[in-house]
């Protein structure tokens, strides 16, 4: 099928390749080797090629990211980018991508990610070992706090106690999670999962236990964004960006949050949904970063698709599941499908396939604009994209 | 378990009194003597106005519980033999946060707004954490 860009909607920057590199366990891979891979995948998505590349966005745990992609796939790029925000990193090389090409700075932006996670075992829930001498390394590591995990268990702890919200509604959204990845030949854990499975898991941060957490795997992604007058015709529709808007607060120690409820998700959310000229009711696709499940419940509280407190009302009865009348996450998320460390690039992919009407049996039957939501550490960073066809 | 095994502080110039004070059993904050403005953790200037003239003020100690999650889990080693474990993040009377183990006989008697007291647990020769005790 071949998309033909027109009028002056045209000359916006446009998502026009997604692919994943090999997902799951990848015992043999490298990042940088999972990362040229899914580029490849989509550079092929695009009909491009590596020549036509100028600007690099990547993201690993190495230092140098964009330099050692681009060394090894040869690209020469005019333009790189490795922020690096946590989970999202990947949402906001598309803004700054976007801005780029806007601004002349790069034509075809390449944005990667890759890790290895799952088989180098090299990050475990108790995280990356810290400067004794950071404000971290002083004031949260000594006390055997757990993180993130430590962190989104305590504004769980927080939401239980404000609103009643009980562990079996946190369940109900691992549970839906695990029905998309039952559509998803692709997900890690496509095995059933039955509120009384996510409650018998072991407890690890009272009140999140191992099955409201996401999965750790190996894996990687890429997209590629030009404008979509770059080429007389794609084959696949160009998806465009029609909003993006971020906020960011702390670190890692983030005693000066004033209300852990309320953490910046609203104001991003607001801004990327006026930028597109939109309401959340126009909103057909949504997809939440889910590393937590309370983290789910919060952000549809905080973006404003159910009011504070009723997240807990909102989420029954699988509505968030496939047939649910809010259906969300629909690869399975980081929760089923898989999280190789930061899940910023795989909650594009599934929303560009979404947009597309790519996704075969989990297909939503509408899906001309979609919300994806992602933050970054615990609760420190924020990012709405609104994307559309 | 050794101490070997356990992450702890290494004071800089601008936090050393903090920890000199946790070794004695005070609790320090910084207060700005410009803006009256106090902060949490310790910092090289007042981020309200920029001053450096900070000074350093003794907190009551007291305070109560924001959110506090309970650990199944060990975040290192060490913490192992003190499973299970809470942690909170206690606001002080003074109207700043920080993170601490809540100490109590009875872990599940926690509560989110529960009074607590600062305690310290000499955790090596120069290092004393604080920790807070139910009340």
């Amino acid at each position: 099928m071949n998309h033909k860009p027109s009028g002056s909607a045209a000359e916006r920057p446009a998502i026009v390749g997604a692919a994943e590199s090999d997902l799951g366990r990848v015992p043999d891979a490298t990042a940088v080797e999972l990362q040229a891979q899914a580029a490849r995948g989509a550079l092929l998505d695009a009909g491009l090629t590596l020549r036509d590349v100028d600007g690099v966005f990547a993201h690993t745990d190495d230092r140098f990211s964009s330099l050692l992609l681009s060394e090894y796939l040869g690209i020469r790029p005019r333009y790189t980018d490795t922020t690096n925000v946590g989970g999202m990193s990947n949402l906001s090389h598309i803004r700054h991508a976007a801005a780029a090409i806007e601004a002349g700075m790069c034509e075809v932006a390449l944005i990667t990610y890759g890790s290895t996670q799952l088989s180098d075992g090299a990050r475990k829930l108790t995280g990356l070992v810290e400067d004794p001498r950071s404000p971290r390394g002083q004031f949260i590591v000594p006390h055997g706090h757990l993180s993130p995990i430590g962190y989104y268990a305590m504004v769980a702890q927080r939401h239980m106690h404000c609103y009643g919200t009980r562990a079996e509604d946190l369940a109900e959204i691992a549970v839906a999670a695990r029905k998309w990845a039952g559509l998803n030949p692709k997900a890690y854990k496509r095995e059933p999962l039955t509120i009384g499975d996510v409650l018998a898991s072991p407890m690890i941060a009272d009140p999140l236990r191992l099955r409201d957490c996401c999965l750790v795997t190996d894996g990687g992604g890429a997209l590629v964004m030009t404008r979509a007058s770059r080429a007389g015709v794609w084959p696949k529709p160009p998806i465009f960006v029609e909003g993006a808007a971020e906020t960011f607060s702390h670190h890692y120690t983030p005693l000066d949050v004033p209300d852990w409820l309320d953490t910046g998700v609203r104001t991003a959310a607001d801004a990327a949904l006026r930028q597109a000229g939109l309401a959340r009711e126009d909103i057909d696709v949504v997809q939440i970063y889910d590393h937590f499940t309370i983290g789910v419940l919060q952000a549809l509280e905080e973006l404003g698709f159910c009011a504070r407190g009723e997240g807990k009302d909102f989420v029954q009865d699988g509505r968030l599941a496939p047939g649910g009348a809010f259906p969300i996450n629909t690869s399975g998320g980081g929760l089923s499908y898989g999280h190789p460390g930061m899940f910023g690039m795989l909650l594009v992919i599934e929303a560009v396939r979404q947009l597309r009407g790519e996704c075969g049996p989990r297909q939503l039957p509408r899906h001309r604009h979609a919300l994806c939501h992602a933050p970054g550490l615990v609760f420190s960073s924020n990012i709405t994209l609104i994307l559309g066809r | 378990m050794t101490n070997a095994s356990r992450p702890l502080p290494l004071p800089t110039r601008i936090t050393q009194p903090f920890w000199e004070a946790a070794a004695q059993g005070q609790l320090l904050i910084q207060r700005c003597r410009t803006c009256s403005r106090r902060q949490f953790y310790p910092r090289a200037m007042c981020v309200g106005c920029l001053s450096e003239d900070l000074r350093w003020e003794e907190s009551s100690g007291q305070g109560s519980i924001y959110t506090y999650t309970i650990n199944h889990r060990a975040a290192n080693e060490y913490m192992k033999a003190l499973l299970p474990y809470a942690v909170g993040i206690i606001e002080l009377d003074e109207k700043v946060r920080m993170m601490g183990r809540i100490i109590a006989s009875d872990l599940s008697a926690i509560r989110i707004g529960a009074r607590v007291k600062v305690s310290f647990e000499q955790a090596s020769p120069e290092i004393a954490l604080p920790c807070f005790d139910l009340l």
